[in-house]
């Protein structure tokens, strides 16, 4: 207790460090609450769709690069691995590692990024971008165009939150690099980790959901 | 509630008169404060901007309907009054009210905090809210929106015209401000609450606002999701809510209410907090079935979420969806009305006392009646197809929203003004206002359940003479409403320069707000307070009152 109260992480309007830790937690849960609902009302609208419109979505599907998806999906499952370590690291206190597992991982979610922004130039080529230069000559070009909305509306927030997710670790290294975090105090890492994870786990129900449905009809 | 806390501690001697207000000077210490006080204060002046900006647009609606024609505005500019005069009440106004400026203002001081749990992400909501303000005001000003407030598709979309997406941005960017107060609030209730501050020791105002937290983070993204989208199609054409491509609007409609049913509670419910609160302290007596009414807040937090088809019975859903949303709609009824039994049970052979907070609390208990009852009107099937989209409906939410929210706002702010500011108003001024305001309420919007029943559609700015009567009478009322308004801002603001010293417990009322100084230090506690006995504690006041001589 007497350590912890005059800890310099430690905020005044806390009594202690666990007092703290519970409440960055309990906040962040909170938080990715939040992060699901906002998912979900999109989750709630392809899935009307994807009812309404099922031979539209199941032609939609097949237009995506299954390999290119495939990557990005073991790219964000290593990089739930070293997040996750990173977090071990902070909690042992060991500095030099957690900086280089953010490292590994910010890489990876770098990576990411790349093989999408290479779907979405694949994407132009082939005009199928909603509201830049969608056009379809087959039959039910609606429906398509509705399942390519969903597809950038869903992977583009997807993507937005990598983006923000690798602009936290931009802007806890320099902290990480001054020991900041240890065995007392890594709520920031933990948290990040938190965040990180939620991001792939949306991966994990968007990647089925737009790749892999009616693979086996065409 | 008694504390270890002592007024005569040696750290109160040292600071003297030193408190949140005059610690530190400066327009920087305001718009960097991390204090939540502070932001209360700064939640307090922008939400009453916006309040007058609504309030402006109401009294022009209300001057082109004293005459039959449409000689003051043309349509279109009438549907842009409406429009804007819905989202700077409902988003920037109705939903805040409560929550950022009484609740960040008294939430952890009932709970002996120090501050919030994240002091930094409560100024963030505040930026958020000012951004998500100016972007509106932004569009308001630069032409206008006509959707209504609602954004409903076509509307926003293939029929738009002025600033639409801009709107849109504001209002998405305003939703962050509910949901980190939500995630600020929820959390600071689980954590950071003093030591004997169990559960069921918490002040009701707290329950309401746990039920508020939990709405504003379940529901709020969604909202936030939908008007992207509805910002997407507006802008790009991306075809989700068209029909011409097989979109869907009845889906948008079902996203939206998915949200804004609970947002009329995330509005009312910290309201019915502060009811809790100024019933209790000037009935002299413990709330009447305590866990009672904290539940029902959190029963009608989960309800909530069930209703939202009530808002599209004539929109195209099915008749079974329908009614079983109808079925719901009537449990809502249910912890609605334990709370308004509680409250009447708890003013039962108390010793009642009519200051100016209590006014409006028995002002709010009555409209809210007559709000909510009117409500269990519009949730049966077939009397709603009757009434949908007319007065009647515009009657009923003003009930619940002005003469119940508003109400309630009030009620809390006068029973906090003086711990905020240390001053005290003048009761008689006061009261004033808040007689004018119940009468131009009633004569305001009575008549306008009157003009639904017969059959008058909202959103018109044109109408058969023989509804002119009941129009001119409205618009009278609006005029006594305003005035009422303007005599209890004039007479709030008076107190600030000529109030007299409020002292720590002007109300003799209990709870840690009323144990420290008025207006608090900066860091609320000189030592952090140790709760032992229950809320409400007032019947043994006598008791205490003589435990606290002998000392």
């Amino acid at each position: 207790m007497s350590s912890s109260a005059s800890h310099p992480a430690l905020r005044h309007y806390f009594d202690d460090l666990q007092q703290q830790h519970e409440s960055a937690t309990m906040g962040m849960w909170a938080f990715l609450a939040q992060e699901i609902m906002f998912f979900g009302g999109l989750f709630a609208g392809y899935t009307v769709y994807r009812f309404k419109y099922f031979n539209a979505f199941v032609t939609g599907s097949n237009l995506l690069p299954l390999e290119w998806g495939g990557l990005n999906t073991v790219i964000l499952i290593a990089s739930s691995f070293t997040v996750a370590m990173a977090v071990r690291c902070a909690q042992q206190g060991q500095h030099k590692s957690i900086f280089n597992w953010f490292i590994a991982t910010m890489v990876l979610g770098i990576a990411f990024l790349g093989v999408k922004s290479i779907e979405y130039s694949h994407k132009y080529h082939d005009h199928l971008i909603p509201g830049l230069n969608f056009t379809w000559d087959g039959p039910m070009a609606g429906p398509m165009k509705i399942f390519f909305s969903f597809y950038f509306v869903m992977t583009g927030m997807h993507a937005l939150h990598m983006v923000i997710g690798v602009g936290l670790m931009i802007w806890l290294m320099p902290k990480i690099r001054a020991g900041k975090f240890g065995p007392e105090y890594y709520s920031p890492i933990e948290n990040f980790g938190l965040y990180w994870h939620f991001v792939d786990i949306v991966w994990i129900f968007l990647f089925p959901l737009l790749y892999l449905i009616g693979r086996h009809i065409q | 509630m008694t504390t270890t806390v002592t007024p005569e501690s040696p750290a109160a001697a040292d600071h003297g008169a030193e408190n949140y207000l005059n610690h530190e000077y400066g327009i920087k210490s305001w718009l960097l404060t991390v204090d939540h006080k502070r932001i209360g204060l700064l939640y307090l002046i922008t939400t009453t901007m916006f309040f007058a900006l609504g309030g402006v647009f109401a009294g022009l609606i209300r001057l082109e309907l004293m005459t039959p024609q449409g000689d003051m505005f043309q349509a279109d500019t009438y549907n842009k009054l409406f429009t804007m005069h819905g989202v700077a009440m409902i988003f920037f106004f109705l939903i805040p009210s409560v929550p950022a400026v009484l609740g960040n203002f008294v939430l952890p001081l009932m709970i002996g905090a120090k501050d919030v749990a994240f002091p930094r992400l409560n100024l963030l909501s505040w930026y958020c809210y000012i951004t998500g303000g100016s972007l509106a005001t932004f569009a308001i000003v630069a032409g206008g929106v006509d959707t209504g407030w609602t954004f409903y598709t076509p509307y926003s979309s293939t029929y738009s015209d002025g600033f639409v997406a801009l709107a849109l941005t504001g209002v998405f960017i305003n939703g962050f401000s509910s949901i980190l107060t939500g995630v600020n609030f929820l959390t600071t209730i689980h954590k950071m609450r003093a030591p004997g501050m169990t559960w069921f020791r918490l002040p009701l105002f707290i329950w309401a606002h746990y039920a508020t937290s939990l709405m504003m983070i379940l529901g709020t993204p969604v909202v936030a999701i939908t008007l992207l989208l509805v910002a997407l199609e507006n802008l790009l054409g991306i075809g989700i809510f068209n029909p011409d491509l097989g979109g869907d609007p009845i889906l948008m409609q079902h996203l939206f209410w998915f949200y804004s049913h609970p947002a009329v509670y995330i509005m009312i419910v910290p309201g019915f907090g502060v009811i809790s609160e100024v019933i209790a302290c000037f009935s002299r007596k413990a709330i009447f079935g305590y866990s009672f009414v904290a539940f029902s807040s959190l029963a009608i937090a989960l309800l909530g979420f069930l209703v939202w088809g009530h808002h599209m019975f004539t929109t195209g859903q099915s008749v079974y969806a329908s009614m079983v949303f109808s079925f719901i709609t009537f449990f809502i009824a249910v912890p609605t009305a334990v709370k308004i039994f509680n409250w009447t049970a708890t003013m039962y052979r108390g010793s009642i006392d009519l200051k100016t907070p209590m006014l409006y609390a028995i002002g709010f208990m009555g409209l809210f009646l007559i709000g909510g009852l009117t409500g269990t009107f519009l949730s049966t099937l077939a009397m709603d197809v009757h009434l949908h989209d007319t007065y009647f409906v515009v009657s009923h939410f003003h009930y619940v929203m002005v003469g119940g929210m508003v109400m309630a706002y009030l009620s809390g702010l006068h029973f906090w003004w003086p711990k905020m500011t240390g001053r005290l108003y003048d009761e008689l001024m006061a009261k004033t206002g808040a007689v004018l305001i119940f009468l131009g309420f009633n004569l305001t919007f009575f008549p306008q359940f009157v003009l639904g029943y017969l059959g008058m559609p909202r959103r018109y700015h044109v109408y058969p003479e023989e509804f002119q009567i009941l129009h001119v009478a409205s618009t009278g009322g609006a005029t006594v409403l305003g005035l009422g308004y303007i005599i209890m801002f004039g007479c709030l603001i008076y107190s600030l320069f000529r109030g007299a010293k409020a002292g720590p417990n002007p109300w003799t009322a209990k709870g840690l707000e009323w144990e420290i100084e008025s207006p608090p230090i900066a860091h609320n506690f000189h030592e952090t307070p140790i709760v032992t006995s229950e809320p409400y504690a007032y019947e043994e006041e006598d008791v205490l009152l003589a435990d606290k001589a002998s000392h």
